[in-house]
């Protein structure tokens, strides 16, 4: 079985992200970026089922510019196989990455497409969604446990209410979420080998498709600063001070 | 693994003499393999300078940087120097009285961790093989000489045992090996004890860097404009400077310099640092701006006459793990990558010449002689001792006269034998130090601003900061000198916490931003800095 596992390139979960100045956005430039934490999953898991001899190939797909390589490279020193840049400069709205992915999808011919439920940049939790859509395939979201049997897919998904268990037929796309598994540390050694992995690069014309701008960002804003508190000593003291706020 | 050449550290240093050796290699038609180590989590992550970059060793480099677009934004527009008397005054000297080696025309501001990044795809484009996020833990010592080096273990828990996620450290050997790890490494501190390459020369000495990125008000903003300080809020037996420099994008870097051969043990040099940030001539700039980044780094200024011998069997130590920084320029970072260059030369011709390695790279000293890096340095190289000796004012005057009526070389040279460990004056015989409580605006409390270094270290690890003998801080550092660590750590990884009246000495070691400045001014000379798993440590973003 041959698993497409797409991952994205994301500021870093440990930077401190400053909005510009002028409001267009946050400031990338110069600032530390990996694989978003969620794709990480999506990755460990391809390669625990791997290990568990169910799937054959993990093929790791990633959409954006040059730097984008860097994040393939990842996914290949994690144990993808082989992996397809999808090579495209600038902003790409989600619908696209979702087409893209599809054809890539299609092309490979894969039976199971993971990826991460959300990215920590847009936080957008919509790509898995429309790419099950596009393909007119089932979908599972939000996975924290997959089991691959045969033809089927069986996933949990962690809901308000308890534990929920999809069986899905294959091809799908399952989205993973946070307690999944635990994604390894990379060793050394692996990262050396995924330098010599191969790496196809393609354009979405190759995947014919159509950038389709539908979203315009206006404008981008840090969020409000926390006004600073104050100590009572006694819970008089807080109704007191409630109250001169109008509060109770 | 097995290359040619393997490097520690991706500083300039280290990434120029990358760059330089792959460069060789392709003129000689000649294959080289090169490997360069990166203990933070991207090339650039450790990376904390001012800076005020000097084009010179880029020149030669990379001549086409400004077509493959290096960051070398804001050219120098003007500079101006003050001497601080006081909290609240401060005097402009005139262009006329200013040593020659202040003067920065054809200069650029530049963020150092920017500048790095660069030279870091360049490396890789050559294709060097750069491996951030790994920690190099200890030199290869084989029948005396250096084979490589062994990389930290990942996933050993607190007490030394491994734990989920395990991986022992790979050894990474080279024909040669060449030590970049910037100011007090702690392979290269091993291998000067080890290989005796620092006892014919002077005592090094550093200080401590404290530097603050900060977003100012467009009405304040003047792009290429650096300032330089000398005086308040350090003095004649605390010395340092200070400096403050206009970027781009309305973009200020602010920061003070403290001499590591400060007396006081009760002075704090970030309380110095924050309380410096109020000066009227400061304050103008920042005032309505807001701070973006935070972080400090030990720097090696000891120059020429406590320059150790470069080169050991196996390898060599260049950039500020060696001390190349010019300390009367107060820059290190052309200096650092010509030293590299320099030595990539020397190892590239042995290699090509057959050679075997694990020799000392012999041609480096004859041509390190003849460099225009050995003249800069010999010309400053009366600067810091001169300061030292003589204090700022006459101290100062020297130098103006030896820079500007001398071009650096006077017929004589003054030293400084004092180790920085060693300055400390007893707690008992020195003034205590009040600072102002931060506001919160200007000045700011040491963990807001440890937060800002985005510091992270996996928490389940040994503790990296090795106290030879764990009982002197409490029973020694203590009573002598108020035990200084819980104040020249600009991190507050050293904590004195006091329990039921009895004090405990508290190492919050994730907090650590790498900086070394517990290794050398500790006067114990009792704590030992080694690399914590790689990858953990400040995240700067461009610092």
């Amino acid at each position: 079985m041959k698993i497409l596992v797409s991952v994205k390139r994301v500021v870093d979960f440990n930077v401190r992200i400053q909005v510009k100045p002028d409001g267009s956005g946050v400031v990338t430039e110069g600032v530390k970026h990996s694989m978003n934490p969620f794709d990480e999953i999506a990755m460990e898991e391809a390669v625990r089922l791997k290990e568990k001899g169910t799937v054959t190939e993990i093929v790791a797909v990633t959409l954006g510019d040059a730097k984008c390589e860097e994040t393939l490279r990842t996914a290949l020193a994690f144990g993808a196989d082989r992996a397809i840049h999808i090579r495209e400069e600038g902003e790409v709205q989600a619908l696209t990455v979702a087409r893209a992915l599809a054809a890539v999808f299609k092309k490979e011919n894969a039976q199971l497409f993971l990826l991460g439920k959300q990215a920590i940049d847009d936080d957008a939790n919509q790509t898995g969604q429309m790419v099950a859509a596009l393909l007119d395939r089932p979908q599972a979201t939000f996975a924290s446990k997959v089991e691959l049997d045969g033809s089927r897919a069986r996933v949990t998904r962690e809901v308000d209410a308890g534990l929920e268990t999809f069986e899905v037929d294959l091809p799908a796309v399952i989205t993973t979420d946070l307690r999944l598994n635990e994604p390894r540390y990379l060793k050394l050694p692996d990262i050396m080998k995924a330098k010599k992995k191969p790496l196809e690069s393609v354009t979405l014309a190759d995947l014919g498709v159509q950038p389709a701008p539908l979203i315009r960002t206006v404008k981008t804003s840090p969020p409000p600063v926390r006004s600073k508190g104050m100590m009572v000593k006694t819970v008089d003291e807080l109704v007191v001070a409630l109250k001169e706020k109008g509060l109770v | 693994m097995q290359y040619d050449v393997v490097i520690v550290g991706g500083g300039p240093a280290g990434l120029s003499a990358a760059i330089r050796l792959k460069q060789l290699a392709a003129q000689a038609g000649k294959d080289l393999s090169v490997c360069l180590v990166e203990k933070g989590s991207e090339v650039g992550a450790h990376i904390l300078s001012g800076a005020v970059f000097e084009p010179r060793a880029l020149n030669e480099l990379i001549p086409d940087w400004k077509e493959k677009g290096a960051p070398l934004k804001t050219p120098v527009a003007r500079d101006d120097v003050y001497f601080f008397l006081n909290s609240r005054r401060a005097l402009r000297m005139p262009g006329v009285l200013v040593p020659k080696t202040m003067h920065n025309g054809g200069n650029y501001i530049i963020s150092l961790g920017h500048l790095c990044r660069w030279l870091g795809s360049q490396a890789e484009a050559l294709g060097v093989e750069i491996y951030p996020g790994f920690a190099a833990q200890e030199a290869i010592i084989e029948d005396g000489i250096v084979r490589g080096v062994v990389m930290g273990d990942k996933g050993v828990d607190r007490n030394g045992k491994p734990r989920d996620g395990y991986t022992p450290g790979l050894e990474l050997r080279g024909k040669y090996t060449l030590l970049a790890e910037g100011s007090r490494g702690h392979i290269g501190k091993r291998l000067m004890e080890h290989y005796r390459l620092a006892e014919d020369v002077d005592p090094q000495h550093y200080a401590i860097g404290l530097k603050e990125l900060w977003e100012i008000p467009a009405a304040n903003f003047h792009p290429g404009l650096v300032m330089h300080g000398a005086g308040w809020p350090l003095d004649n037996a605390n010395p340092g400077g200070s400096f403050l420099y206009h970027l781009e994008d309305h973009k200020v870097a602010v920061g003070l310099i403290v001499d590591l051969s400060y007396r006081n043990p009760y002075l704090s040099p970030f309380d110095e640092f924050q309380r410096f940030k109020h000066h009227p001539v400061i304050a103008q700039y920042l005032k309505g701006g807001r701070r973006l980044a935070y972080g400090a780094r030990a720097i090696t200024k000891g120059g020429l006459n406590s320059l150790p011998q470069m080169t050991f069997p196996g390898g060599m130590l260049i950039g500020c793990a060696a001390g190349t920084l010019n300390f009367a320029k107060i820059k290190g970072s052309h200096t650092a990558m010509k030293s590299g260059m320099l030595a990539a030369e020397a190892v590239a011709s042995s290699l090509f010449a057959g050679g075997a390695g694990g020799d000392e790279p012999g041609s480096y000293l004859a041509a390190f002689r003849l460099s225009w890096l050995y003249d800069e340095l010999y010309r400053s190289r009366n600067f810091g001792a001169a300061l030292h000796r003589f204090g700022v004012l006459i101290g100062g005057a020297i130098n103006f006269i030896e820079q500007n009526w001398f071009g650096g070389k006077f017929p004589w040279t003054f030293h400084d034998l004092q180790p920085d460990h060693l300055t400390l004056k007893p707690a008992a015989e020195m003034p205590k130090l009040e600072y102002p409580k931060p506001d919160g605006t200007l000045s700011f409390d040491k963990m807001s601003s440890v937060f800002l270094s985005s510091t992270h270290h996996e928490e389940d690890q040994p503790v990296h900061l090795k106290l030879a003998d764990p009982a002197i801080p409490m029973a020694r550092n203590l009573p002598l000198y108020d035990e200084p660590a819980q104040r020249y750590c600009p991190a507050g990884v050293y904590e004195v916490v006091r329990e039921g009246g009895i004090p405990r000495f508290q190492i919050n070691a994730q907090n650590c931003v790498h900086c070394k400045t517990c290794d050398i001014k500790d006067p114990a000379q009792n704590i030992t800095w080694v690399a914590p798993e790689g990858g953990g440590g400040p995240h700067y973003a461009n610092m």
